[in-house]
């Protein structure tokens, strides 16, 4: 846009075919470098809106993370990992059985989601007939699902995992099977996404050359969807350790001394214990319910950097 | 893309070693270090009057009300420094919620704020479970007025009037016969009480307008953070709200509690008086129910009795009161006779 464009420099063109070339560079010209005021204006506006809402979501966390550490720094040291909750002595009461029962429910959670929510993706793209009425309908359902308020999956836990069929009783098991469930359609559908974005020349290839249809997804189109499915299993992962209300209703308790195991005794998480602390008059309490964020963000961090830390590895371009 | 493959199977070998390594590390620790608490707990331990010796061994479980559950939480805490043995775990999941476990047998105490409902009697009679309530504290109820509103005491009728179902009043001058200045009169009267769910709203809304459940829509409600309405209340100089006695007993000076006026002149809330029992209406016992399957163990029993015994120190750390030295003996005679002991 700079310069007046000079046509007569050019070289032996004739004169019609030369009015016509810049013709046609001044409006590509005038389309592409948005020539006119009011379309510079606009494209400004656009810019600043973007970057408005992506300043909301980062303040809003810069928020949050600042005030856990301002409200929690009293309380920021060991002690608050290893010593064991205490109404007694506030001020020396730790968290060491919530983040246990934090790593058993969430480990359990873990184990449950990554073979039944790749399974089920791998069925609905590589096997199943996708104008099978059934295969559509169940295909809705999984969608639905993944916006069901967590509390129903709470009552769901309670009636058939706590007691019922399975009669687990208020066990950590009981809390893993329930958040299960609860985050089992997000890894669903981010795999079947990364499943269908495997480029299809990739497992016809494999076809081609004589590998069976289980082959050809176990040895090619896994691997290479990994990354994808781990961004989905970190996005469960991420919802369901900070679930409080389902596992109220399945037996989280907000006063245990003792370390969890699976299926006996009773077992807490943080997001129950902060919930507790929190609504509490004392003052230690508080200041402890605002430590516990801290550990739970730390403890978010840490489970997912190993997935984060998978996914980069096995990325790659096509 | 033989290489990928085996990546795959080392990645997913690596999650499962890391979860398992997480749970397994540490199960190990398990059960040596129960109470790390150190020093600090040495001081703050009770002398206990019956400590069982400390060879007592079992699981208590106990839910319930979350009005309660901070009272049983230091309850559980010190009863396991004097019996090691014991696991006692306390959950919270509301009055109602308590007893829907506790008449299935499922737990072995329900923390509750009010009596056992006829529904919730009929449940546990079906499954065959027998209890009774004990009583392990006094809790009260606070009316809440800024510490510059001009009034220190209303009789039941002017809080009847403010809150009941279809009540008119929206500024302190229309409160019948109450004197506010002339210069106050106008000021909106700016409401504040818990969430339906919680017991403080059952309770006052049954003391003060006859029936539970039963008032005005148009006021906050906070939920089940009680501290909320101290905030506002401190922020605001019309308003009023309702909160449990110990929320009133942390806020301190900040704010005024109302004397309530049943009749007999206006009583303060004080501890001396919601123990004595004249704090009407709006003082009440904290029951932990116990049921009589789970009092065949040895140290549930001994848990309720040192629950008992040890009410001072316990009401004092949760901000509720005590127990007189007559509901004592009252209370270990309930748990004795349905210990059938």
């Amino acid at each position: 846009m700079a310069d007046e464009p000079d046509y007569s420099s050019r070289v032996a063109l004739p004169p019609r075919t030369r009015v016509a070339v810049g013709g046609a560079r001044d409006v590509t010209e005038a389309l592409f470098t948005s020539g006119d005021r009011k379309k510079k204006i606009q494209g400004t506006i656009f810019l600043g809106l973007l970057l408005f809402g992506l300043s909301i979501a980062l303040i809003a966390i810069a928020a949050m993370i600042i005030w856990a550490f301002v409200a929690g720094g009293p309380r920021l040291n060991v002690n608050l990992l290893t010593n064991v909750p205490s109404i007694v002595t506030p001020e020396n009461a730790g968290y060491r059985t919530a983040i246990l029962g934090t790593l058993y429910v969430i480990g359990g959670v873990i184990l449950l989601i990554v073979p039944l929510g790749v399974g089920a993706a791998v069925y609905l793209e590589q096997f199943a007939n996708p104008a099978n009425k059934f295969n559509r309908f169940v295909d809705l359902n999984i969608q639905n699902l993944a916006g069901v308020p967590s509390i129903v999956f709470g009552i769901l836990g309670l009636a058939f995992i706590v007691r019922g069929p399975l009669s687990l009783g208020f066990v950590a098991a009981a809390g893993s099977l329930t958040l299960a469930l609860l985050v089992l359609p997000t890894v669903i559908l981010a795999s079947r996404e990364a499943i269908r974005a495997v480029p299809s020349s990739i497992r016809d290839g494999s076809l081609a050359l004589g590998a069976t249809v289980w082959q050809a997804v176990w040895r090619q189109v896994l691997p290479a969807a990994l990354p994808g499915i781990l961004t989905g299993v970190i996005l469960a992962v991420s919802r369901a350790i900070g679930e409080a209300a389902p596992l109220l209703l399945v037996g989280a308790v907000t006063f245990v001394t003792f370390n969890p195991s699976f299926f006996e005794g009773g077992y807490s998480t943080l997001p129950t214990m902060i919930y507790s602390y929190a609504k509490r008059p004392q003052e230690e309490l508080q200041v402890l319910a605002a430590a516990g964020v801290v550990v739970m963000l730390l403890l978010l961090i840490m489970i997912n950097s190993v997935a984060i830390y998978l996914r980069n590895r096995f990325e790659r371009t096509w | 893309m033989k290489v990928t493959r085996r990546a795959a199977f080392a990645a997913t070998a690596l999650t499962s070693a890391l979860v398992l390594a997480a749970c397994g590390g540490s199960s190990d620790d398990g059960g040596e270090t129960t109470t790390p608490t150190g020093d600090a707990t040495t001081s703050a331990a009770p002398t206990p009057t019956e400590t069982g010796g400390g060879d007592l061994t079992g699981s208590i479980v106990i839910d319930g009300s979350s009005t309660v559950g901070p009272l049983t939480e230091p309850a559980a805490e010190l009863f396991m420094q004097a019996n090691p043995g014991v696991q006692v775990t306390v959950a919270v999941s509301g009055t109602s919620g308590g007893f829907e476990k506790f008449c299935k047998g499922e737990t072995d105490g329900n923390n509750a704020s009010r009596a056992i409902k006829e529904a919730e009697i009929e449940q546990c009679a079906e499954n065959g479970i027998a209890y009774d309530n004990i009583t392990v504290a006094n809790d009260a109820l606070t009316v809440l007025v800024n510490a510059d509103a001009p009034a220190a005491c209303m009789t039941v009728e002017q809080l009847n009037a403010i809150w009941d179902d279809g009540s008119s009043i929206t500024t302190w001058g229309q409160i019948p016969g109450l004197d506010v200045p002339a210069d106050f009169a106008d000021t909106p009267l700016n409401l504040y009480g818990p969430g339906t769910d919680s017991g403080t709203f059952d309770f006052f809304t049954e003391e003060i307008n006859g029936e539970e459940g039963q008032i005005r829509i148009d006021y906050t409600s906070i939920g089940e953070d009680d501290n909320a309405a101290v905030t506002a209340i401190i922020g605001d100089v019309g308003a009023m709200g309702y909160i449990p006695f110990s929320y009133y007993q942390e806020a301190g000076d900040q704010v005024k509690g109302l004397a309530i006026d049943n009749g007999d002149g206006c009583i303060d809330p004080a501890i001396e008086n919601v123990q004595n029992g004249i704090y009407t209406p709006l003082g009440r016992p904290l029951f932990v129910y116990a049921s009589d399957k789970a009092l065949q163990q040895d140290a549930t029993v001994a848990f309720f009795e040192f629950y008992i015994n040890n009410s001072d120190q316990i009401a004092t750390i949760a901000g509720a009161v005590g127990l007189t030295d007559e509901q004592k003996a009252e209370q270990i005679a309930k748990v004795q006779s349905l210990a059938g002991s």
